[in-house]
């Protein structure tokens, strides 16, 4: 029996930068807002369907945010270290009370929208808004665009194979 | 929406709290199609029970059974299943395990943008689910491994024969695995980050 077989792809060509930073909640599906500049310039979305219909729309997010409202820029990811400055101020929301619990100790972006049940984009909505009030930390992550070096990657295999 | 009262919010138990000291975390994830094992193998290596971030999205464009130009918009929702290891008091690893569809990567910022690399876990008797997901990492520049979950009814092929039917280039790692074991997917993983190594020494990693 023979398998299917596939053709390999290559990288695609940079990425535009994304639009201006702004707050947006229930984005129109037509504004630009970063999400043009994902796959390729050919890619299956960028034509209508054989039979004329338009091109379907990727989904959207309920919630978008692509920076702060005085224009600076939170950059949120799934694995952002979140952690409390402080114990709950007098008249704190119930989320923000909610977060400053759970981030006593470090605490993902991934697992507090885990465990408090908020979609990704919601909290990452609410954990900008504690950056900007100075109620919580964030600890950013190392990812492959910021070059990990040889010693971190070491580190990583060492830590697995302890397991 | 809807928030539960600060009392009743379940947090991590106490031996599952990281440290004070842990600085920075990093990611892989564990892509591949509908029922082929990311949750288990997230689940065999875990040191916490994986957990769920959900993303809340609007019907538009989900599928060609979408109601296409109807001024109506259902929200949905998509679930991405995910664990943590940790590697020293200083650094944590979290793996994801997502839905092979790529439409549904965005939701999530910077999921495999920012990746150190990822698993395609495949299974042989649907091999062709994972030829996009594979097109779309190789788009990207994201480096990955392919992990074959070998099922007992599945039909097994010499690894040089997948190669040429996958077309990866010889230093891809073809690895066969059982995810339901914690060493087998500690050893993809393990793949994986050797990978990532050689193209760092090469000078390859981007």
């Amino acid at each position: 029996m023979t398998p299917p077989r596939r053709q390999r792809r290559g990288p695609t060509p940079p990425t535009p930068p994304p639009s201006p930073p702004e707050l947006r909640p229930f984005p129109h599906a037509d504004a630009a807002d970063g999400r043009s500049s994902r796959g390729a310039p050919d890619g299956p979305q960028a034509h209508g369907t054989p039979d004329g219909q338009p091109p379907p729309r990727n989904p959207e997010r309920l919630y978008a945010v692509t920076g702060t409202a005085d224009g600076g820029r939170a950059e949120l990811d799934l694995v952002t270290l979140i952690v409390a400055c402080r114990t709950p101020p007098p008249g704190a929301s119930p989320e923000h009370t909610a977060v400053l619990g759970l981030c006593t100790a470090p605490l993902s972006l991934a697992e507090l929208s885990a465990y408090l049940t908020l979609p990704f984009s919601a909290m990452t909505v609410l954990i900008t808004e504690m950056i900007t009030a100075e109620l919580v930390q964030a600890r950013a992550p190392v990812t492959r665009r910021t070059a990990p070096d040889r010693s971190l990657l070491e580190a990583v295999m060492h830590g697995l194979q302890k397991l | 929406m809807d928030f539960k009262s600060s009392d009743t919010i379940p947090g991590p138990r106490t031996e599952d709290q990281l440290p004070h000291t842990a600085q920075a975390a990093v990611k892989i994830v564990i892509v591949g199609g509908f029922g082929v094992g990311k949750t288990t193998m997230v689940g065999s290596v875990s040191e916490i029970k994986p957990l769920t971030t959900e993303e809340t999205m609007t019907q538009a464009g989900i599928g060609i059974d979408d109601d296409y130009g109807s001024e109506s918009k259902t929200a949905t929702t998509v679930a991405m299943d995910f664990g943590r290891i940790s590697i020293t008091d200083k650094l944590v690893l979290y793996l994801f395990g997502t839905p092979g569809q790529e439409r549904f990567w965005f939701l999530w910022n910077g999921l495999f943008e920012g990746a150190l690399g990822a698993v395609v876990l495949v299974d042989t008797r649907r091999l062709e689910v994972s030829f996009d997901v594979m097109g779309r990492l190789e788009e990207r520049g994201v480096p990955f491994v392919v992990a074959v979950n070998s099922f007992p009814d599945a039909p097994r092929y010499p690894v040089e024969e997948l190669r040429a039917a996958l077309d990866l280039t010889p230093e891809i790692p073809i690895i066969e695995c059982d995810v339901r074991r914690r060493a087998s997917s500690k050893d993809v993983l393990l793949t994986l980050m050797r990978f990532l190594h050689s193209l760092a020494l090469s000078g390859a990693l981007t």
